[in-house]
């Protein structure tokens, strides 16, 4: 019965087919780009945008939002840098910044949760709070230096190499995995999908749906937090504004990877596809020479187009 | 002034809804519709103010034969429907809502506030009512609602007033209130077309009264020449016919007892639904019976009373827990709580179960998709793939796909909100085919249902609730659709 034929579902690879052509594209125009140094330098970049938007993904399939998760990747910098020049172990101040995250994470579900505060506006406010708390505790300085420096853990974190890969994309792709298999293939996931798609057809059918939204949003947080660490190890301080705006690249590349924000629809490696097409148009766009300002309208575009055209294969096939 | 309706038809598709009704009312008249859930009454009044087309009939106001376009047009011409569902908009105040798209302006161009508080007070004292016009509507009571929604038909200078249900969810009080300001208006010249399910109403406020029976009109009586008896045949008199599969119960002991049920529309409800039977849930719309079942499967919460689940007492907090306990809830809005239309039969299907299918921490696919395939089959659901969305299927192929979900969820106790509203002939009969399978595999069901026919064929006893209280609970083979319909309406 299941074995009948899959029609080929064109919208399920728009994503990965505008990637396609993205990247030739921008190799025609300058070869440079697919040279193994720049791409390896491309999923660098593309590592700690990638890292917030799996958590997106699962954020947005509930049909919520987290616009909090630069503040937590700012916050949680903050803390796990301060830890380590007091003198914490890299490793254990790292652990530390993770659980903060996920605790973060956690508390904005509870807000949603038992607070009936809708996800936009909870966030929003967490948003404000923890960049707030950020800037109150750096004294709005970098905190940077000392055991910084000096901690090999901390340092390799963002900038070291395994089998000449940047560890950051190591991680990121470690971390697609794991989303991917909870997402996919655990019970977990598909009540996440249930929820998304009927919240209260979901909650008769036996989903624990204010657990399973706290869950989420605290994935979201410690997924932040991760992208926070490997940030400031990356530039070797931990910045008051750090990760500003970068929910928005963590929407648009879930919202490109075929997610929709009514919830109930996405995919794992659409969102990652979605974080290297957003990456690939920032690297291809600075070797094009493109002026930073024109980037932004052009990734602008680049969302409504891709956005447009899902929607309108959605309406074709209804 | 006369309005009169003959041989109107209409059709939703294959589903013929109105099959030759004769309706007429004139001024200075309350003419009642009766008539079961379903028996086309609304459908009537819609086509009269032009929300629906008629397929086939006349109508003809004051000889002329007449089609009003759409409400609005109907309401230029002196004709206004307050539905059941008040259409106010709530965050908006009472003046605001009255003059919605008549609004006075001043000179500038720019809305007059002040006069259109002014006029929406005296039309609101007309009536008798000192509601105050700056108010928002969400702070007024239903009745104080209705209340408006009958002001606002004055401004439009109304002839003839129909009113769907209209003490539905008024006290006695706002009741007594609406009364006289019906009187009133009757001895203005007003004419109302009065859709109730109250039978006391008849007699307290009607003139005429007919009597509407599966898209037909019965007959039409003075109320003052006829009594609740004959009412209650023209109702329900029809044949069921061998269109109900014969029940042969073998009961077990005792699956589910409930102790005093209390919660926010019911009060001291107490039953007990044994292995291997189908207990029935009558009453009219709003009698507390689904709000009953939600509470016990702990959608909503209990105020108080007791379950117990083969004798043990259970506290059922949550949907988890229930299902987790046997039971299953096949919802009365099959799109709104029963399925996720936009996902596969198979993801539908296999959710209360979803834990059960862990191998480690991952799913077990293929055992999702086999227990899946069985289920689409042995409730024979027509689809071509347990993949295709639920939403692509019709509605009594959606309703299988509910109970396939509770039938493998492995449910003891199954509880059957309106199993068979919106679903066609055909698969209707599929259901209570299913439904006596189920019974037979020691599954005891809760049955609950509009449909008298259906409540008195399929149920072994039947709990009859009015307005959240416990009318008594009769053996379904000795009761009478009669003797039902007197419970439901608040009879002895």
């Amino acid at each position: 019965m299941s074995k009948t034929k899959k029609k080929f579902d064109f919208s399920k690879y728009m994503a990965l087919i505008a990637l396609i052509i993205l990247v030739i594209g921008i190799t025609v125009l300058n070869p440079q780009f697919i040279s193994p140094s720049n791409l390896l330098n491309l999923l660098r970049q593309a590592s700690v945008n990638a890292l917030i938007a799996f958590g997106m993904t699962f954020v947005i399939l509930t049909a919520g939002i987290d616009l909090s998760v630069g503040s937590i990747l700012a916050f949680t910098g903050a803390i796990v840098a301060t830890m380590i020049l007091g003198g914490t172990p890299a490793w254990l101040a790292g652990l530390i910044g993770l659980a903060l995250g996920a605790l973060l994470g956690a508390v904005n579900g509870l807000f949603i949760t038992w607070g009936k505060v809708t996800p936009f506006i909870a966030t929003l406010a967490t948003m404000t709070i923890w960049r707030g708390a950020t800037y109150v505790f750096t004294g709005g300085n970098p905190v940077t230096g000392g055991k910084m420096n000096t901690s090999f853990f901390f340092q390799f974190i963002g900038q070291g190499y395994l089998f000449g890969i940047p560890f950051p994309v190591i991680i990121t792709l470690i971390a697609f995995i794991v989303c991917y298999i909870l997402l996919h293939k655990t019970a977990f996931g598909r009540k996440t999908f249930a929820l998304g798609g009927n919240e209260k057809a979901a909650f008769v059918a036996g989903v624990k749906t204010k657990k399973l939204l706290i869950i989420v949003y605290t994935i979201s947080g410690l997924l932040a937090a991760l992208a926070g660490f490997i940030l400031t190890s990356r530039l070797g301080s931990a910045q008051p504004d750090a990760g500003t705006s970068y929910e928005m690249d963590a929407i648009a590349s879930t919202v490109i990877g075929g997610a929709s924000l009514m919830g109930g629809k996405g995919r794992m490696s659409g969102t990652l596809v979605g974080a290297l097409l957003i990456a690939s148009l920032s690297n291809g766009m600075n070797l094009l020479g493109i002026n930073s300002f024109y980037q932004q309208i052009v990734k602008g575009v680049v969302i409504l187009i891709a956005v447009m055209i899902d929607s309108q294969t959605q309406k074709n096939r209804e | 002034m006369k309005i009169e309706m003959k041989g109107i038809e209409k059709a939703f598709g294959t589903n013929k809804v109105l099959k030759g009704v004769d309706f007429d009312v004139h001024s200075g008249e309350v003419h009642a519709l009766m008539g079961e859930n379903g028996a086309g009454k609304s459908t009537l009044m819609n086509i009269l103010t032009g929300l629906l087309k008629k397929d086939a009939g006349s109508v003809k106001v004051d000889g002329k034969e007449t089609i009003y376009t759409n409400a609005l047009d109907a309401e230029h011409h002196g004709i206004n429907f307050i539905h059941q569902e008040l259409n106010n908009f709530s965050e908006m105040t009472v003046a605001q809502n009255m003059f919605l798209n008549k609004e006075i302006k001043n000179k500038f161009g720019l809305v007059d506030q002040k006069k259109m508080n002014q006029e929406s007070k005296e039309y609101l004292q007309k009536l008798g009512s000192n509601i105050d016009p700056q108010s928002t509507v969400a702070n007024l009571t239903v009745g104080q609602q209705q209340m408006v929604e009958i002001a606002k038909s004055l401004m439009t200078d109304a002839k003839f007033i129909i009113m769907d249900e209209p003490t539905a969810a008024l006290t006695e009080n706002e009741t007594d209130i609406l009364f006289k300001t019906i009187r009133d208006l009757k001895k203005t010249g007003v004419g109302f077309v009065y859709i109730s399910h109250r039978m006391e109403e008849l007699w307290e406020i009607c003139d005429r009264v007919t009597v509407m029976r599966d898209g037909v009109s019965v007959n039409t009586y003075f109320t003052k020449d006829v009594d609740e008896k004959q009412i209650v045949h023209d109702m329900v008199g029809r044949d069921i016919g061998d269109y109900y599969p014969a029940r042969n119960p073998h009961l077990g002991p005792v699956a589910l007892k409930a102790e005093n049920l209390s919660g926010g529309k019911f009060h001291n409800v107490n039953f007990e639904v044994h292995e291997g039977e189908i207990l029935g849930f009558s009453g009219l719309m709003g009698a507390g019976r689904t709000e009953t079942m939600r509470a016990l499967f702990g959608i909503d919460k209990l105020t108080s009373g007791k379950i117990y689940l083969e004798g043990k007492e259970v506290k059922l907090k949550n949907p988890s827990e229930s299902i987790k306990n046997g039971i299953g809830f096949l919802t009365e809005d099959r799109k709104d709580e029963g399925l996720i239309v936009d996902q596969s039969l198979e993801d539908n299907i296999a959710l209360p179960s979803i834990d059960g299918f862990k191998k480690g921490w991952l799913i077990d696919k293929k055992a999702e998709d086999k227990f899946a395939d069985m289920l689409i089959k042995r409730l024979t659901v027509k689809a071509t793939s347990n993949q295709v969305t639920a939403r692509s299927l019709s509605g009594g192929n959606q309703q299988k796909v509910v109970l396939a979900k509770w039938v493998g969820s492995g449910s003891k106790v199954l509880i059957l909100d309106e199993p068979t509203r919106g679903v066609d002939v055909g698969a209707k009969k599929e259901i209570y085919e299913l439904m006596n399978q189920l019974t037979d595999r020691h599954v005891a069901i809760i049955m609950v249902s509009s449909d008298l026919p259906e409540v008195l064929s399929m149920s072994d006893k039947i709990v009859v609730l009015y307005e959240g209280k416990q009318m008594g609970v009769v053996d379904a083979k000795e009761a009478t659709q009669e003797q039902v319909m007197e419970l439901a309406t608040g009879g002895k």
